[in-house]
């Protein structure tokens, strides 16, 4: 429960702020027009070029996408979507190929400024020429409304035959990978928001891991949404060949924008024979303001298979941004002793709206998973954890620990807790523990009695009840996360 | 929360995979019983029947789409054609009790779902308690039953008790006034016997009014006599008042060939408690569900119990406590023993309303599997809406711990033996939680049975 003094510093330095990520970036763009059809598709799968294989499977997808209903399982209320009411793809027109930074659209430049990457990474992402390999820290890929705008160390990644692409780009370059992977975890009638992805998804990151090869850096990718009344529906596939690692970070931020725009993504894994893939997320798309206006629409599919012997997936996610997340990262662990790992915290204040978990499928012998779970509800905000654990017959000696905390703040919020748990063999081993609780009066009073503000001691409190998790994000994620807790949790208390 | 059930009515039913097709086959014998029901005169009941009738044509049986029912098919009931059970002069030789050899009580008797006067007996009840049957309070405590019957369990919610009201005609009415103690167990045993060429079914609808400042113990026997597949679809009302206790234990035993449905709607005022123990060991397929409503401050309520299944049985415990108001208290233990190829299910919802701040709610549900076969799931909820609340819920399944095992073989102890010891000790945990303990002996004594049937 003990706060680093600098985490306290960070939060103190961070609570005063608002959404910082809130401003557009006024740049020229390349945009569809508004509404859903199959020309829409149509016209996505001719702007990216694609073979005709994609453009059928989109078309398949959508027409499955039009006899499907919008769940209505999930604790989350809004008004109903208009899908005809958005552009299914927006782009910045890129000038081809810039020289150096001065060539760069600088309205590009200063949005990469706005989001706090820093001046290194910055001339990166802009994708100038000639700035890769100095220090090799993150290799990273900036998706900028619809398109892939740059990605960085790409060529060092290929020396090791790593390929980290943009997936359109992969697509082009690596076929017969796509081909073979691309809804082989989350088939194109899986769910409406995953079918619809399938049918109109833009960009999203490639990564493939060859055999054997541990990934030298983290991998990441950064999805901004720009454009007015769009949605981004981006598709990322990392494979991890047999014996292979990678560490992989999402991060997310959009405009302050009044009306509520859609995020529809799929994430799909594959792990083979001894292979890891770490996936960590922070999100912080924008959650609406304090009355509950504007926000993102977060419906996201993400879920990974493993497929292999001692694969292992981990996921990591800290939850503080839109105004609906319904996301819930999954493993299917196929391969006789794969582990399945899902680490969240969740933090939802005024008026969002949170209902996330995961899915834990033990097919495998021997199969492993641990979940471990922390809501944060302030304000007005819902929260709910919704988990699976299923144990089928074959899965001997499988093994779950989930654990789920859910922490009020304020008497207006909820926070629900709803797990299955399904177990179809006897030597399986389940615990499943869940706790509701607000902040102690006694911890307040410690923190208080020795000088800290109330504010202050509930990012302190909250910081320390989310340990766990935050522990398990790259360092450098670990420190925004942490800046992130506090900025959430601005204005709950007093 | 639109089509999620809202904080304040988390009762709804949501009609998501309602099948009306298969209502006309559970209505149609209405036509010929319905004017030869008790308290045809009584425009209450009148609208009470009308209104479960016109509610189970709209929804039908409840289908695995519907949230609540996914772990609990009833498709077999939708194929089987049930008549409504005669009334039988069958006769019962041996009754099931807590008592011991050669102590009476008060006790009311129903075969079939129809009171049997010449089996049972309300001697020995304090001065005022009223202890009766549905039919006969119809007529004499007509007034006591429209003030309480349909307050809890609406005939136009849920399915299978919208199909109760319909039905409405025979079951137990206890009524315990203000301050009365009744130190003896009341027992409620209901036994089916069905034929053995026709599936029959029941609907008993139970009131318990345990007034302010009360206290008495209720014992539910079920069990089953003949082969016949029979359908009890059991409503009870619970009402419990300021102060009062009720203790309300249930043992449920019926045959091979039963299907048994339970509802239980309680609702506890200021200071009451309402203790609910079940312990399932029969009927082919049973879904016990447990309403439990703290609606006054400082209320507590225990809702506890184990189920023992094996073969192919089915047993579904489904419960639901929602905390209204400030200062409750709600615990609930079950613990579960499912061999061969049955299957357990537990859903267990906690509720704490927006105004129910300094709730503590525990919950606890550990399945033991004996076999490969064998199947649990498991869906303990918490839904909460205040801050200053204590809540948690703990849940496992798993096999005999093996080191347990081999420490008694080691030490001689055959592996039946040893199994049943440890499948006993592990069931008594939940059995510790009924607090009377003459009670909690008879009901050790049926684990005591079933383990030794095993061999």
């Amino acid at each position: 429960m003990a706060a680093q003094p600098e985490t306290v510093e960070q939060v103190r330095a961070v609570t005063e702020q608002k959404y910082k990520y809130g401003f557009t970036t006024d740049i020229e763009a390349d945009v569809a027009p508004k509404g859903l059809n199959e020309d829409i598709v149509r016209f996505i799968s001719a702007k990216k070029e694609e073979p005709e294989w994609l453009l059928e499977w989109r078309l398949k997808a959508f027409r499955v996408w039009q006899t499907m209903e919008e769940p209505q399982w999930a604790a989350v209320s809004f008004p109903p979507i208009d899908y005809q009411d958005a552009h299914y793809y927006a782009a910045p027109k890129k000038k081809a190929g810039p020289k150096s930074l001065d060539e760069v659209d600088p309205e590009l430049l200063k949005t990469y400024e706005k989001l706090g990457i820093p001046l290194r990474e910055q001339e990166i992402l802009a994708g100038v020429e000639g700035s890769e390999g100095k220090s090799p820290a993150i290799a990273v890929d900036a998706v900028f409304d619809s398109v892939s705008v740059a990605t960085t160390f790409k060529a060092k990644l290929e020396e090791m035959g790593i390929i980290f692409c943009a997936i359109s780009e992969a697509v082009q370059k690596h076929p017969e990978l796509v081909k073979k992977y691309l809804g082989s975890v989350v088939p194109y009638t899986d769910n409406y928001y995953a079918t619809l992805n399938c049918a109109v998804f833009t960009d999203g990151s490639f990564v493939y891991i060859p055999k054997g090869v541990r990934c030298p850096m983290e991998l990441s990718t950064y999805f901004r949404i720009n454009q007015a009344n769009t949605g981004q529906f981006e598709r990322t596939l990392i494979i991890a060949d047999e014996g292979a690692y990678v560490s992989y970070l999402e991060g997310c931020t959009a405009p302050q924008r009044d009306e509520n725009q859609l995020h529809a993504a799929v994430v799909e894994l594959v792990a083979m024979d001894d292979a890891t893939i770490k996936y960590s997320t922070v999100q912080n798309w924008y959650p609406g303001n304090a009355e509950g206006v504007g926000g993102i629409y977060n419906f996201v599919t993400k879920r990974g298979a493993c497929r292999g012997k001692n694969s292992k997936i981990s996921w990591t996610q800290v939850e503080t941004g839109s105004a609906i997340t319904w996301k819930y990262p999954s493993c299917i662990l196929q391969g006789d002793n794969s582990v399945g790992e899902f680490y969240s915290v969740a933090i939802t204040n005024n008026f969002q709206q949170a209902d996330t978990g995961t899915k834990m499928i033990h097919i495998g012998k021997n199969t492993r998973s641990t979940i471990v779970s922390k809501g944060i509800s302030a304000g007005k905000a819902q929260q709910t954890y919704r988990g699976l654990v299923k144990i089928l017959p074959r899965a001997e000696g499988a093994r779950n620990h989930t654990q789920c905390d859910s922490l009020l703040i304020g008497d207006q919020c909820g926070a629900h807790t709803v797990p299955y748990i399904e177990s179809r063999n006897r030597s399986a081993r389940i615990e499943h523990e869940a706790t509701t609780a607000k902040i102690s009066e006694d911890q307040l009073f410690y923190c208080r009695q020795r000088g800290i503000s109330e504010e202050d001691a509930v990012s302190l409190i909250v910081n320390g009840f989310c340990k766990e998790v935050l522990k398990e994000l790259p360092m450098e994620f670990a420190v925004e996360a942490q800046k992130l807790v506090g900025i959430s949790l601005e204005g709950s208390v007093g | 929360m639109s089509a999620h059930t809202s904080p304040l009515h988390p009762m709804t039913y949501s009609t998501r995979g309602a099948d009306p097709a298969t209502a006309p086959a559970f209505l149609a014998p209405l036509d010929q019983v319905g004017a030869g029901l008790p308290g045809s005169g009584l425009s209450w009941l009148t609208e009470l029947r009308t209104a479960g009738r016109e509610r189970f044509a709209a929804v039908g049986l409840p289908t695995i789409k519907n949230e609540s029912w996914r772990y609990t098919n009833l498709r077999d009931l939708a194929k089987t054609s049930f008549q409504p059970a005669a009334p039988a002069a069958a006769v019962i030789d041996l009754l099931p009790t807590v008592r011991a050899e050669g102590q009476d009580g008060p006790r009311l008797v129903f075969v079939d779902g129809r009171f049997r006067a010449d089996l049972s007996s309300v001697e020995g009840l304090p001065p005022g308690v009223e202890l009766l049957s549905i039919a006969a309070a119809l007529n004499s405590h007509a007034d006591l039953l429209a003030d309480h019957v349909g307050r809890l369990a609406a005939a136009d919610d849920r399915p299978l008790v919208a199909l109760n009201s319909a039905y409405l005609a025979d079951g137990a009415v206890l009524h315990v006034p203000a301050g009365v103690q009744v130190e003896r167990p009341i027992e409620l045993v209901f036994v089916s016997v069905g034929s053995e060429t026709q599936a029959t079914s029941c609907h008993p609808r139970s009131l318990l009014i345990a007034e302010a400042g009360s206290k008495a113990v209720v014992v539910e026997h079920h069990v089953g006599r003949g082969a016949g597949t029979t359908l009890a679809n059991h409503v009870t009302e619970v009402f419990v008042g300021e102060g009062a206790t009720l203790h309300h234990y249930k043992s449920q035993r019926d045959g091979g060939g039963a299907i048994h449905l339970s509802h239980i709607a309680a609702t506890v005022a200021t200071g009451g408690c309402y203790d609910n123990f079940i312990l399932t060991t029969g009927a082919k397929l049973s879904r016990n569900e447990v309403v439990s409503r703290l609606d006054g401050t400082e209320a507590r309520t225990h809702v506890s119990g184990g189920y023992l299944v094996r073969g192919t049985q089915h047993a579904d415990t489904t419960t639901v406590i929602v905390h209204a108001q400030p200062n409750g208290t709600s615990r609930e233990v079950y613990k579960g023993v499912i061999d061969d190829t049955a299957r357990a299910v537990f859903q267990g919802k906690i509720t704490v309303c927006p105004d129910a701040q300094k709730t503590d709610g525990y919950q606890l549900n550990r399945a033991l599997l004996l076999s490969d076969g064998a199947e649990i799931d498991s869906k303990p909820e918490l839904e909460i809406h205040a801050d200053d609340v204590k809540c948690s819920h703990g849940c496992t399944a798993g096999e005999l711990d093996d080191d347990a095992l081999f420490y008694l073989r080691a030490r001689g102890i055959d592996r039946d033996t040893a199994q049943g010891l440890l499948v006993g000790a592990f069931l008594s945990e939940s059995l510790e939680e009924i607090a009377e303990e003459s009670i909690r002996d008879a009901f050790q004594g049926i684990v005591a049975g079933w383990l030794e049937e095993q061999k």
